[in-house]
């Protein structure tokens, strides 16, 4: 008995060593690309002139540290990720008890799905004209816009995720006497899991992509922001600052609710790890 | 027979049950005595199961009431305990946690006592998806019991096990049994299992009880000549069956439509 426990563990720390050393490589692979775009970028800038059409990485970093030292990005990144957390956590609501009261009760499905999808097939972005009229350009109008990007994909998914869950959970929920509040808390929600956070990525991408265009449109702070003023006056290093900006923040949401799932789902075969 | 008795009567009277037109139970009439082990066999789609269902309440009768212990079933009751088929796990959940669902006051010490019982505490911190199949059916066996149950109804819930796991699987379900005397209902396809398991096999055939056999063997069984001549009286009558199934389906239809006369 204690042998094959130290042989189990024996075996364990083994597998963690090759999951780092895995990790490790790992990370060196995703980011092959972007390095190796690194260099074609600093190579095919390397005999430009001032009035280039694409900054070199080196303007790039003097425009980084530039816009640190006064302040500007730090703001501004602060501002832009506030506007998408917080549109998101209001549209992630919305559609999460939308999602739960459609997924379980027939006739409010049958009720407010119509007009759900009618809002879905209108694109989010062309009420951005309606949208500014009624809340002008403040951050009402920017949260407003975020928050009705990011609300359908997890409202689509919770109510996929409730709607075909295994039956026959439920059914031996109810031979054990479990309450409504004990089905949804033990069986319904955590079932639905998997699906609810395929949701959250995709709302996590529309989140981005509806940020940018509202702060490029009608923002006096924010990255796009930043990146609308400077096209005035034609710093294209800022452009391109912005950009990377966006592509980062992107890509660091999408490791963290990675980091997420795997840590709420890690009783899914595809979530363990080897 | 059990030494304690903490089962309770299950009495089925004149039940029937349809599925549309279709009669999957007639007028069955069945007492089972508190902490009594009875095995309902029979064909695929005779009703046995159907019948389980609705003494655990997840059916109700068409017409005809069961009591336990005098009292109508109305309402899913925590003193009964069902085995499915599957283990039905919930995969997002530890073994122990998935056991705890079992009883009210979700209690850790009661949850590891179950564990003890079907011989798996050292699995209570696993996920179900790490379990071999007969690992998870005695953990939904643990879960079952820690409710401490007066009745266990149990559908088929070895017929997807290999047959080592089953044998060991009946001796453990006949050990609890003796320990704790709940009246168990156990159905199944395997009439060597339900000679070995019952003191008391019910055919069910076309949807009425049609052999009320009492198994008078001495316990632990042994595969010996008498067990074989249990096996092969009561085999030998569900095989009748078969060859009869269509007379007996004319002859059902024929009174069916007589009744409609």
């Amino acid at each position: 008995m204690k042998l094959s426990v130290n042989l189990q563990s024996i075996d364990r720390r083994k597998c963690e060593m090759m999951n780092t050393k895995f990790k490790l490589s790992d990370i060196m692979l995703s980011w092959s690309i972007p390095i190796i775009a690194l260099v074609v970028w600093y190579i095919t800038t390397l005999h430009q002139t001032s009035m280039s059409l694409l900054p070199t990485p080196g303007a790039v970093c003097e425009a980084t540290m530039r816009l640190l030292q006064n302040g500007t990005l730090i703001n501004n990144i602060g501002i832009s990720t506030a506007r998408a957390g917080v549109g998101f956590i209001i549209g992630g609501i919305i559609g999460f008890i939308l999602g739960v009261i459609n997924g379980q009760f027939r006739l409010a499905e049958q009720i407010l799905n119509t007009p759900i999808q009618m809002i879905r097939n209108v694109p989010h972005l062309a009420m951005l004209p309606l949208i500014l009229i009624w809340f002008g350009i403040g951050e009402t109008a920017k949260i407003v816009l975020i928050s009705l990007g990011t609300f359908f994909p997890i409202y689509l998914n919770t109510f996929h995720g409730i709607r075909y869950i295994d039956r026959s959970l439920i059914e031996m929920g109810r031979t054990y006497g479990l309450t409504h509040y004990q089905l949804f808390k033990d069986i319904i929600f955590p079932g639905a899991m998997a699906s609810i956070m395929i949701g959250v990525r995709q709302s996590l991408g529309r989140m981005w992509l509806t940020l940018i265009v509202a702060e490029t449109v009608a923002a006096k702070s924010g990255i796009g922001f930043m990146a609308t003023d400077a096209r005035e006056f034609m710093l294209m290093d800022v452009i391109v600052l912005s950009l990377l900006i966006y592509a980062l923040l992107g890509s660091i949401s999408d490791f963290v609710a990675g980091l997420v799932e795997q840590k709420i789902l890690r009783w899914h075969s595809n979530y363990r790890k080897a | 027979m059990s030494e304690q008795k903490n089962g309770v009567e299950i009495r089925i009277e004149k039940v029937n049950k349809d599925f549309g037109k279709f009669q999957v139970l007639k007028s069955i009439n069945l007492t089972i005595q508190p902490g009594e082990f009875v095995a309902l066999v029979g064909q695929s789609g005779c009703g046995k199961s159907t019948l389980l269902r609705l003494i655990s309440h997840l059916e109700t009768p068409t017409i005809g009431d069961i009591y336990l212990d005098e009292q109508l079933v109305e309402r899913i009751n925590p003193d009964i305990r069902y085995l499915f088929q599957e283990a039905r796990l919930l995969p997002w959940k530890t073994v122990i946690e998935n056991v705890k669902i079992g009883s009210k006051d979700r209690s850790n010490e009661k949850a590891l006592q179950a564990l003890k019982e079907v011989d798996l505490v050292d699995k209570a911190d696993e996920w179900p998806a790490v379990l071999s199949g007969g690992q998870k059916q005695r953990v939904s066996l643990a879960r079952a019991l820690v409710g401490k149950p007066k009745v266990l109804l149990l559908d088929e819930p070895l017929g997807a096990l290999d047959a080592l796991t089953r044998i060991n699987m009946q001796i453990l379900i006949e050990k609890l049994w003796r320990e704790q005397g709940f009246t168990v209902v156990l159905v199944t396809h395997d009439v060597s299992e339900a000679v070995y398991l019952a003191n008391r096999v019910v055919l069910i055939e076309d949807g009425q009880v049609a052999l009320d056999e009492q198994i008078t063997l001495a316990r632990p069984r042994k595969k010996d000549s008498s067990f074989a001549y249990f096996e092969k009286h009561i085999l030998d009558r569900v095989m009748r069956n078969k060859d009869n199934m269509e007379d007996s389906e004319d002859e059902a239809f024929n009174s069916l439509s007589a009744f409609q006369r």
